[in-house]
């Protein structure tokens, strides 16, 4: 390529690129700044802002118990979920990497495709079955199981059940993926050498999905820890966490630096998770 | 019953049963929404469409109804014309910084929405544009283009290169070539990613939360501000409708690029 080719495509590809670019830049990149920058002003009674450099937002959530009891809960519950979501849809995905059948694309999509489905319907759906009136409670009582309705949302109970299931998909997408990349000649190999079959799944088929069940954790989590709709309907505003306090905090209270502040805590814990993913991916690939 | 048998018996209960629960809220729903009670009930006695039709008479959701398909079709079509020429520049150009380009463009997608909702509420309130449509367009379009461009790039990738080259080499001028031959057989995927950007911009709640104004909001947003209060079964009606929209998209992206690949897999 001539050099003057070559700059003849720089020029086109710069013309191309403008309005996107632009979308990044005005839209995506300068408010993720702006952010990191009204972290550091100051916030006065009554919803007022100061210009200002300081890490008081900060500091206000490392000294005070509430923010710190918030962020534990954030990460344990989150941890829950990603665990939860994890045994319940590993099989999911075995059955359907093992399963030949005309129907498994459809199948496959159905698994998926609930991801699509708005979280405020399906938060819904998880309302009118959990709900104190709801199925759930209604049948049991029905069959005179209980007397009282058990309480099943307006709690942590609640926002696990719906956060899991919320999630599954998710965690579906990175598993099937993962098995995708699988060689079936390698489990057939065991097979043929005369592994059992639940040999062959703990020496052969569960460490080649190792990837898969770590790219779905880190996508869980970080899904989990974020997660806004399923936490404050089915938690009734008794459940809180890290990111029902920056909606509390940026529309309720107005502010705006401390939710800015939280936001950056948020983030930092997606980049620990990040680092972490790395760290276990490059083992995984050394084995 | 041999032991084998009874083992795979019982394997296919587990996942029916798993299925059952990564399904469950969607079967309410849908039944729900066809009871003719004033309240939720279990089992439902009385049956009809009665909360379809107060769907129609009601005013909020039919207003907030036409504000999303309104954003989604904006967003959708600039989404596109963004998305199409930066994902030919990024898949079929040189250029120095390309890679970090790339990077920056599906960055969004790794974002916590929460965090990008509160980030574009504090410039928009600056620049007065929340509660606007301007304002609810920018905070959609930054959801949905890095889908456009990951979508477009990747099939103009795997796009076999001979065809134009043999366009080319008969003597079609480049913008021919582009005319004729690579946007028709792009086609597919620009349909595919309109069809989720549609999507991804009609069932955007939590960006939104921040950004509507008190005389425009969108429709995930006027169910999520109703739900929090009450659950009665007009809910399920609407619900079962933005199912309906979310099967038609499905299918639209499936036909097109394959609904696994429209996520990068």
């Amino acid at each position: 390529m001539s050099a003057r080719s070559g700059r003849r495509e720089r020029r086109l590809a710069a013309l191309l690129l403008a309005p996107a670019g632009a979308v990044s830049a005005l839209c995506f990149a300068a408010p993720v700044l702006w952010l990191g920058r009204m972290s550091l002003n100051e916030s006065l009674p009554g919803g007022a802002l100061r210009e200002a450099l300081t890490a008081a937002s900060y500091v206000e959530f490392a000294t005070d118990d509430f923010y710190l009891t918030i962020a534990a809960n954030s990460i344990a519950l989150s941890l829950q979920v990603t665990a939860l979501v994890l045994v319940l849809t590993y099989p999911i995905a075995l059955f359907l990497h093992r399963w030949q059948s005309p129907w498994k694309p459809i199948v496959v999509i159905l698994t998926v495709s609930p991801l699509l489905v708005s979280a405020v319907v399906r938060t819904y759906g998880w309302m009118v079955i959990l709900g104190d009136a709801g199925w759930l409670n209604a049948a049991l009582r029905l069959i005179g199981a209980i007397a009282e309705p058990l309480a099943l949302i307006n709690n942590r109970t609640g926002v696990v059940i719906g956060l899991t299931e919320v999630l599954m998909p998710y965690m579906a997408l990175a598993l099937i993926a993962g098995f995708g990349k699988l060689d079936p000649l390698l489990e057939e190999a065991a097979a043929t050498l005369g592994a059992p079959p639940w040999r062959r799944f703990w020496r052969v088929t569960l460490p080649l999905s190792l990837p898969g069940i770590g790219l779905g954790c880190l996508l869980t989590f970080v899904l989990a820890i974020s997660a806004f709709i399923t936490p404050k309907l089915l938690g009734g505003g008794r459940v809180f966490l890290l990111a029902t306090e920056i909606f509390t905090q940026a529309i309720e209270t107005l502010n705006w630096p401390l939710a800015s502040a939280i936001s950056v805590v948020v983030l930092a814990v997606f980049a620990g998770a990040l680092v972490l993913y790395g760290r276990l991916a490059q083992r995984w690939a050394a084995l | 019953m041999t032991r084998a048998r009874v083992g795979r018996v019982g394997g296919r209960a587990v996942i029916l049963a798993l299925y059952g629960f990564l399904l469950a809220p969607l079967i309410p729903i849908v039944v729900v929404s066809f009871s003719n009670e004033a309240m939720l009930s279990f089992p439902p006695q009385i049956w009809g469409v009665r909360w379809y039709l107060a769907l129609l008479d009601n005013q909020k959701f039919m207003a907030a109804f036409r504000v999303s398909l309104g954003i989604a079709l904006t967003v959708t079509a600039i989404s596109l014309a963004a998305g199409l020429p930066a994902a030919f520049a990024v898949a079929r150009l040189q250029f120095p910084g390309r890679d970090v380009l790339y990077a920056l463009f599906t960055a969004p997608l790794l974002l916590p929405s929460i965090v990008l909702g509160l980030a574009l509420l504090l410039v928009l309130v600056r620049l007065r544009l929340t509660g606007t449509y301007p304002g609810l367009i920018v905070a959609h379009l930054v959801v949905t283009l890095p889908y456009v461009i990951r979508i477009i790039a990747t099939a103009l990738a795997t796009l076999p290169a001979d065809v134009e080259a043999a366009a080319a080499s008969l003597g079609a001028s480049p913008a021919r070539v582009i005319r004729r031959v690579t946007l028709p057989l792009m086609l597919p995927a620009m349909l595919g990613a309109a069809a989720l950007a549609f999507l991804v911009s009609f069932d955007e709640v939590v960006i939104s939360l921040f950004v509507v104004g008190a005389k425009l909001t969108t429709l995930p947003v006027e169910i999520y501000r109703y739900v929090e209060f009450r659950t009665d079964p007009q809910i399920a009606a609407l619900s079962v409708v933005l199912m309906a929209i979310t099967v038609a998209g499905v299918v639209l992206l499936e036909r097109t690029v394959g609904f696994l690949r429209a996520f990068g897999r």
